[in-house]
């Protein structure tokens, strides 16, 4: 499998090609640059609506403490302290139980289980966010309500439903990441009477660092950008908890859960309007520094990896 | 403690954890299927809701969300299959193929409310559409853009090499090549991200709540450019804003969705599972 990238469109033509030919070869570049274009388009459209918040809203009011719309106040500070709050949660979480499960999966469970284990974790990545949002909100909220919080809707629950929905990324990249690392390291390692535990903490985990970041740094960006699970299972108050440890155990409103929550209600072009869209604008910059940190990484170890999808 | 014990617990203790994050799962599809069954028959599937949507079924919203399922397909599919043949048999590896990579790596990370501002931006407001299908179809059409393109890059670059070689030199075209031998092989890999895609695209919420969804209508959509209910919407609706709504009806509904969206992906499995098995190269 280990081949090298077919390009045969970009050979020189030994003859003058057909015009049709030509055209098809056009319109396929043509679809393959209009993924610039989209995410282009995208960014555009979010500047044009949401950037005259910065203007109409005063820039000491957008980084205070207080999200009341109706009193014009849009201060982004609660709402970025409960994406924090919530995304820190779910990787705090997510990180350590997916690492091992992707350990498990690649290092020690035998074929077979390899091949229950991957169609469940590709179940859990298929259920539809607002399915768990949904369970969340009739099972576990109760259940920490019982085990007694003042509320069964607070950043940790939202937290654990989120961990759960980027389990799956981070199990597969880190998959992926062990899986490239060559089988004569762990030969080696074992060869000079290392321990499989010793073999898998000292030498392939650490082999396959590089990748493991990749895929915390994707969990994070799909933490972050959730919106349905975490609109119905964190409180949506847009405080600030006090700091300690008791603050993950209040209702916290994030950014995505702003937007899905209010947009719906408010006038198009209205101040509240725009700023709900400039939400969008940091939320866009902040998954893009995320995402593009985390490509250029993989393009790093690009080649090595293809091997191993699909 | 030894070396030999330290393996033999840490071993055991990495198999606790992989059992630890898996058995939820299986418990969340158990739980749906224990509660929602119930609720689950022919009427709850083909009748309209009604009495502020406490009773009848989910015609509506299920139809809704097939209609728009499949507006999304016929948006994402040509632009998809083709932006994933110029990755892999066109690109050189340049600067722009790098920067094409990297818009799609980006595409998959942007938040799915973040796609819906720019629905609601670009085609309710700025195109003119208005809440509708068509709108809310290119919002997830572009949603599942990058699953597309990845899945089915995947499958033509698994395409041995000596197909192409052979096609080239018997005198065909690149393109003739592309049309006649490799597609048709990656053709099943190919299906199998299209499904993803739409899996994906069945299940979502947040790009729909400003560009299709409504919370209730009397009638069907008539045409692409009306508004629509559409399963997730409606489930988010019934379990959050409506009091007194009973039970049973949102267990079916959320299960009714997670059927719908699982058996999307496992068809999308199975289909993969075969390639590898009946794989002639």
């Amino acid at each position: 499998m280990e081949q090298t990238a077919p390009f045969i469109g970009s050979r020189p033509a030994a003859e003058p090609r057909h015009w049709g030919e030509w055209m098809i070869e056009k319109l396929i570049q043509v679809a393959g640059l209009s993924t610039i274009l989209i995410i282009a388009l995208i960014f555009f459209f979010l500047l044009r609506e949401g950037l005259p918040a910065f203007f109409k809203v005063p820039l000491h009011t957008l980084l205070g403490s207080r999200w009341y719309p109706i009193e014009n106040l849009f201060g982004l500070l609660p709402l970025l302290v409960g994406s924090l709050l919530v995304t820190v949660g779910a990787v705090v979480i997510a990180v350590p139980l997916g690492l091992v499960t992707a350990i498990y999966m690649g290092e020690i469970a035998p074929r077979w289980q390899r091949e229950i284990l991957k169609p469940l974790i590709e179940m859990l990545a298929g259920i539809p966010s607002i399915v768990l949002g949904f369970l969340g909100w009739v099972v576990l909220a109760p259940l920490i309500q019982q085990a007694g919080a003042p509320t069964g809707l607070t950043a940790f629950t939202g937290s654990i439903i989120l961990a759960y929905m980027s389990l799956p990324t981070i199990i597969s990249i880190s998959e992926d990441a062990l899986y490239a690392v060559p089988k004569e390291y762990r030969d080696g390692a074992l060869a000079i009477g290392a321990t499989q535990w010793q073999t898998i903490w000292r030498v392939v985990v650490p082999a396959a660092r590089s990748g493991i970041v990749i895929a915390i740094m994707l969990g994070i960006g799909r933490a972050i950008g959730e919106t349905m699970a975490v609109l119905m299972v964190t409180g949506n108050a847009a405080n600030i908890p006090a700091l300690g440890f008791g603050m993950f155990f209040q209702p916290v409103r994030t950014m995505t859960a702003t937007i899905a929550a209010e947009m719906g209600e408010v006038a198009n072009g209205s101040v509240h309007y725009n700023t709900l869209f400039a939400i969008g604008i940091l939320l866009f910059v902040i998954t893009f520094g995320i995402n593009s940190l985390a490509g250029r990484l993989v393009g790093t170890q690009g080649k090595r990896r293809r091997s191993s999808q699909l | 403690m030894s070396r030999q014990k330290t393996n033999k617990l840490m071993i055991a203790f990495i198999t606790a954890i992989a059992i630890i994050v898996v058995i939820p799962v299986i418990l969340v599809i158990i739980f749906m299927f224990y509660n929602g069954l119930s609720a689950l028959n022919w009427e709850f599937l083909t009748t309209a809701p009604y009495n502020g949507l406490r009773q009848g079924g989910i015609m509506p919203a299920l139809l809704g969300t097939v209609y728009l399922t499949f507006a999304t397909a016929i948006v994402s599919f040509p632009l998809a299959i083709a932006a994933a043949i110029y990755l892999a048999e066109y690109a050189r590896d340049n600067r722009l193929t790098r920067a094409v990579r990297l818009a799609i790596v980006n595409l998959a990370g942007i938040p799915s409310i973040v796609y819906g501002l720019f629905g609601l931006g670009a085609f309710v407001l700025f195109m003119g559409f208005g809440t509708s299908i068509i709108a809310g179809a290119l919002t997830l059409g572009i949603l599942t853009l990058p699953v597309v393109i990845s899945t089915a890059e995947e499958a033509i670059l698994a395409v041995p090499q000596e197909f192409r070689t052979v096609s080239l030199s018997l005198g065909a075209t690149p393109w003739q090549t592309i049309r006649y031998q490799v597609l048709p092989q990656a053709l099943p890999g190919i299906i199998t991200g299209i499904i993803l895609g739409l899996g994906r695209a069945a299940g979502e919420t947040a790009p729909i709540l400003f560009t299709v969804a409504a919370v209730y209508l009397p009638e069907l959509p008539k045409s692409i450019f009306d508004q629509s209910m559409a399963l997730p919407y409606h489930l988010y609706v019934i379990s959050t804003q409506v009091p007194g709504m009973p039970l049973s009806v949102q267990y079916g509904t959320a299960l009714v969705l997670l059927l719908l969206v699982l058996s999307l992906t496992l068809v999308a499995t199975i289909i993969r599972t075969n390639i590898r098995r009946h794989r002639q190269w």
